[in-house]
C-alpha cells in the first residue's frame, strides 16, 4: 500500500481536469492506496454543499431526467469508497481559498488546511501529482 | 534510475509549449530516466493514425513508453486499433501504479 497526493486547482464545471482527477483518486483507492487530495484556489468549491442539480430547458429535460452530476456527490462517493476499501482518503481544502469564495459549507468529510498541509502530504507520499490550472 | 511520468492533457495543436513538453520527456530519457508519457483528455488527439504531430512521433519507437488513456480515447470515438504504432491504449491505473512506485510526475 502506497500513499499518493494529488493537488487540484480547477473549479467545478470548468475543466476535463476535474473528472480525470476524480478518476485517478478512484483508481488509487480501488488499488488499495491511501490518498491525500489537496484542493487549492477554485477547486475548493468542488465539495461545496450548496451545489444544486438543474433541469435542461433546451432539451426539455426535467431535473430528474437531466440528473446532472455535481462534484460534491463524487467526493462523497469517493470518501465512502475509501471507507469500504479500508484505505485513508484525506480531502483537504486550502482554508484561505475557501474563505475567499465563501464556500465554507462543505460536504461531510472534507477538511480545512493550508499549503503547509499540502507540503506535509507531499513529504509523506510515495507519489505526488499536481494538476495545475492555466 | 529515476522514473518519470509526464501527463499530456492538451491537444498538440492547442499551445506551442507542448513541443517543449515532448522535448522534456526526450531529455529526461537521454539523461538516464525511465520515462512514461501518458496522453489524456485532448492529449490523445495526436495519437490518431494520420494526425500530424511531429513532436509525438519523435517519441514513438524509442525508449519512452507512450500510453493513451483508454477512457479519453473512448470519449473521442477513437478506437484502440486506430492509434499510431508505438502508442498503447491504457487505463489510468497505469498512472496510479507509477505514482505508487515513486515516479516523479508532471502534468501539462
Amino acid at each position: 500500500m502506497a500513499t499518493i497526493t494529488i493537488g487540484i486547482m480547477d473549479p467545478p464545471y470548468e475543466s476535463a481536469n476535474t473528472p480525470t482527477a476524480f478518476r485517478l483518486v478512484e483508481a488509487a483507492i480501488r488499488k488499495g492506496h491511501n490518498v491525500n487530495v489537496f484542493c487549492y484556489e477554485g477547486a475548493t468549491a468542488l465539495g461545496y454543499a450548496g451545489q444544486k442539480q438543474h433541469p435542461n430547458a433546451v432539451h426539455g429535460a426535467s431535473l430528474e431526467e437531466e440528473d446532472h452530476p455535481n462534484p460534491k456527490e463524487w467526493i462523497e462517493s469517493l470518501l465512502a469508497f475509501a471507507g469500504e476499501k479500508k484505505v485513508k482518503l484525506v480531502w483537504c481544502n486550502c482554508g484561505l481559498c475557501v474563505d475567499e469564495r465563501g464556500v465554507e459549507n462543505q460536504v461531510e468529510g472534507v477538511c480545512r488546511g493550508s499549503p503547509v498541509d499540502a507540503w506535509k502530504y507531499a513529504e509523506g507520499s510515495d507519489g505526488v501529482l499536481l494538476i495545475g490550472t492555466e | 534510475m529515476s522514473k518519470y511520468v509526464l501527463i499530456q492533457s492538451k491537444s498538440p495543436w492547442e499551445s506551442g509549449d507542448i513541443g517543449h513538453f515532448y522535448a522534456l520527456a526526450s531529455e529526461l530519457q537521454k539523461a538516464g530516466g525511465e520515462v512514461t508519457f501518458f496522453l489524456a483528455q485532448n492529449g490523445v488527439m495526436g495519437a490518431r493514425t494520420g494526425a500530424k504531430d511531429a513532436g509525438l512521433d519523435e517519441l514513438l519507437g524509442g525508449k519512452i513508453r507512450v500510453l493513451a488513456d483508454d477512457f479519453s480515447l473512448r470519449e473521442r470515438a477513437i478506437e484502440a486499433g486506430s492509434v499510431k504504432q508505438g502508442v498503447r491504449p491504457s487505463p489510468i491505473d497505469e498512472v496510479v501504479d507509477l505514482l505508487a512506485g515513486g515516479a516523479k510526475a508532471l502534468w501539462h
